[in-house]
């Protein structure tokens, strides 16, 4: 994918220099290691600052939130379905977007990279599908489908669901791929069991909100955990209040999840509040026949009432 | 003070005689990283790490600590009355403090503890701790304490120095609380470990590869770096977590809660950050911080110049790199400091023309 890179300059240049944008909005390469940031460009010289490798997880959509100006955004897969949620929600207008669309191959995993490297990553370069992994002892290879976020190796959209311009054909999907076992695995724990497994997945969480102001999604001026006129959850490290923080964050993204990853990539404590959304998305699947983001016509699971809604929770 | 030699066969059964008198408190691996946690009985500190994930400063500034208690029930004879909430202020000893963590204890320190206002949360942990420091022989490409007032044998804050050899540390004692601490460890074989000291310590600051640069900001006009164009560029990526003031061992922002539970309340304090919107919210709604751009640049100004203009005593940062490496979107403060320094010899300049 970081072939893509030199057509990323060119496009965000062409676009700013016909003046069909004020921005173009894309990541630009980081100081560190499987890091690259997310940037705004603005005026066509300054394109040759755009760069594009497996080192792009964070979502774009989520700079897009009630901006006013015409925008050129790249877009993978998972960024034009919250594009698309965002349009349906309003936070942003079709017609303000040049979505420049980037058929992906999936995002490496920088903590399951460190966690199978000996010693100080200090820099980490891709080819194709293998990646090289430089310490201070060496080089070491991986396979890029071993070391992919989980979200992005159960991926059945990597190619972007609308687009204005494209940045290469489009890349063929996954078919054979089951993204909801793990959460089959937690679904079947007894009670007990389950309680257990999500008290020791949140126990490392320092509250910092790093998951919720990653994700497109939570776009709230006030975020229920930061209400003060009521204040509905304690601000300090109770375990209650942490669980109220994640379990209603997770079920205000339902039916709206796209499953980017940018939560999970995230979190500074590497907590997988993924397995909490995904459930949710699991839901809307069984119940709804519904997956986010795909069209800009159709409103959301949530959002409608159709008369063959499932009902058998009513008891 | 002698340096004093202990070989690492003596090491466990020293800390088993310390925890007769103190509590020991030390990193140890969990779920693949390194926190510092009360050892258990026979629980050895491990110490073949580059450091901690978060920084140490929540043993002296917890992030959810209870200050006060009340009752509310009208019936009890002390309701509405506030009360110190009970806390183990006893002796316990920190080992294995990066000095570069144990001098932001001492950065801290000086808002904790003024001439008018002394907390007295933050000094009585401060106060009962022994911090055992161990310098730092491998430190990671993003360390840049050299430039940021530190070291990797920095000493300020550390009652005893350890350097680790093959077959035993070398402890330097830095202060009486540090002597008494090595003293009651049955840690007492003198040896003449100054020079070795030093030259590992030359070697350790060699190995420090990046840096921050500040020397033009001290002097530099406030608000030309205040109103400089880097700001928006700097701030794009920003997404207004905390993780940066979490993991960083000198911020030290907090904010007061009362939680009550039918009659029983709890006045707390919380870590805050000023990267959250809300941190700066006005009683009347109005936020003088109310677009990221602010809250980035009040990091970084108070970080790289409102400290200094305050205090003199050096930047708000000891070069950990923390943030650097856990900021979820690469805002580096290596780069931002580049930036400022930049605008700060031009803003020098127009100062000294006025």
């Amino acid at each position: 994918m970081s072939t893509y890179t030199e057509k990323m300059k060119e496009t965000a240049r062409r676009l700013l220099q016909e003046c069909r944008v004020e921005m173009v909005i894309g990541f630009r390469r980081g100081s560190q290691p499987m890091m690259n940031e997310p940037c705004v460009v603005r005026k066509p010289e300054d394109a040759d600052e755009l760069v594009w490798d497996s080192n792009c997880g964070i979502n774009l959509a989520n700079y897009l939130t009630d901006r006013k100006e015409k925008i050129g955004i790249f877009a993978k897969g998972c960024d034009s379905r919250n594009i698309v949620t965002h349009v349906l929600e309003n936070k942003i207008q079709r017609e303000q977007l040049v979505v420049i669309g980037v058929p992906c191959l999936g995002m490496i995993d920088k903590r399951k990279i460190a966690a199978a490297t000996e010693g100080e990553i200090l820099a980490v370069t891709e080819s194709g599908d293998q990646i090289t992994v430089k310490t201070a002892h060496g080089a070491q290879n991986f396979a890029k489908a071993e070391v992919l976020q989980q979200n992005c190796s159960v991926c059945t959209h990597r190619n972007p669901v609308i687009h204005d311009e494209m940045i290469a054909e489009p890349v063929a999907e996954q078919t054979d791929v089951n993204p909801y076992a793990d959460v089959a695995d937690i679904e079947s724990m007894p009670a007990e069991e389950r309680w257990a497994y999500f008290e020791d997945l949140l126990a490392p969480c320092i509250r910092c909100y790093a998951c919720r102001n990653a994700c497109p999604l939570c776009y709230c001026p006030t975020c229920f955990v930061d209400e003060s006129k009521p204040q509905w959850v304690g601000k300090g490290q109770d375990p209650l209040d942490v669980r109220t923080f994640h379990f209603l964050r997770a079920f205000h993204c339902a039916g709206r999840c796209t499953d980017c990853g940018a939560c999970e990539r995230a979190c500074p404590v590497g907590i997988n509040m993924r397995l909490l959304t995904r459930k949710l998305n699991k839901d809307c699947v069984d119940l709804y026949g519904w997956e986010a983001g795909l069209a800009t016509d159709t409103r959301p699971a949530l959002d409608i009432y159709q008369a063959n809604d499932p009902e058998n929770f009513i008891k | 003070m002698k340096v004093i030699r202990i070989a690492k066969g003596q090491w466990a059964e020293g800390l088993e005689s310390l925890r007769k008198s103190m509590r020991l408190i030390a990193p140890l691996q969990e779920k693949g990283f390194h926190a510092f946690q009360e050892l258990a009985p026979g629980q050895a500190p491990e110490l073949a790490f580059q450091n901690s994930r978060l920084s140490p400063k929540s043993l002296v500034f917890p992030q959810s600590e209870t200050m006060l208690t009340y009752s509310l029930d009208k019936d009890d004879p002390e309701h509405d009355i506030m009360k110190v909430a009970p806390k183990d202020y006893g002796p316990r000893a920190v080992i294995g403090i990066r000095p570069c963590d144990a001098k932001a204890l001492a950065l801290v320190k000086m808002n904790f503890d003024t001439d008018r206002y002394k907390d007295p949360y933050w000094l009585n942990l401060y106060n009962a701790t022994t911090f055992v420091g161990l310098a730092c022989d491998s430190p990671c490409s993003t360390c840049f304490c050299t430039t940021a007032g530190c070291g990797p044998y920095h000493q300020e804050g550390l009652d005893v120095l350890l350097v680790d050899r093959t077959d035993d540390y070398l402890a330097k004692p830095l202060t009486g609380k540090g002597a008494q601490w090595l003293a009651a460890a049955g840690f007492n074989t003198g040896t003449d470990g100054t020079e070795a000291i030093d030259q590992a310590r030359q070697a350790a600051e060699a190995r420090i590869a990046s840096t921050v640069e500040t020397g033009n900001l001290r002097g530099a006009d406030t608000m030309a770096l205040y109103n400089a164009d880097i700001w928006a560029d700097v701030s794009f990526a920003c997404i207004n977590c905390g993780t940066c003031t979490f993991t960083c061992p000198t911020c030290w922002c907090f904010d007061i809660q009362d939680e009550v539970y039918r009659t029983k309340g709890a006045r707390m304090r919380n870590w805050d950050s000023c990267m959250f919107p809300i941190f700066t919210v006005h009683t009347t709604g109005h936020n003088p911080r109310d677009t990221k751009l602010h809250r980035v640049r009040q990091r970084f100004m108070h970080k790289l110049r409102y400290f200094v203009d305050k205090y003199d005593q050096g930047i708000m940062c000891v070069g950990c790199g923390r943030c650097v490496r856990q900021c979820p979107v690469n805002i580096d403060i290596r780069r931002v400091s580049t930036l400022m320094n930049r605008v700060g010899a031009d803003a020098r300049c127009a100062a000294q023309r006025r």
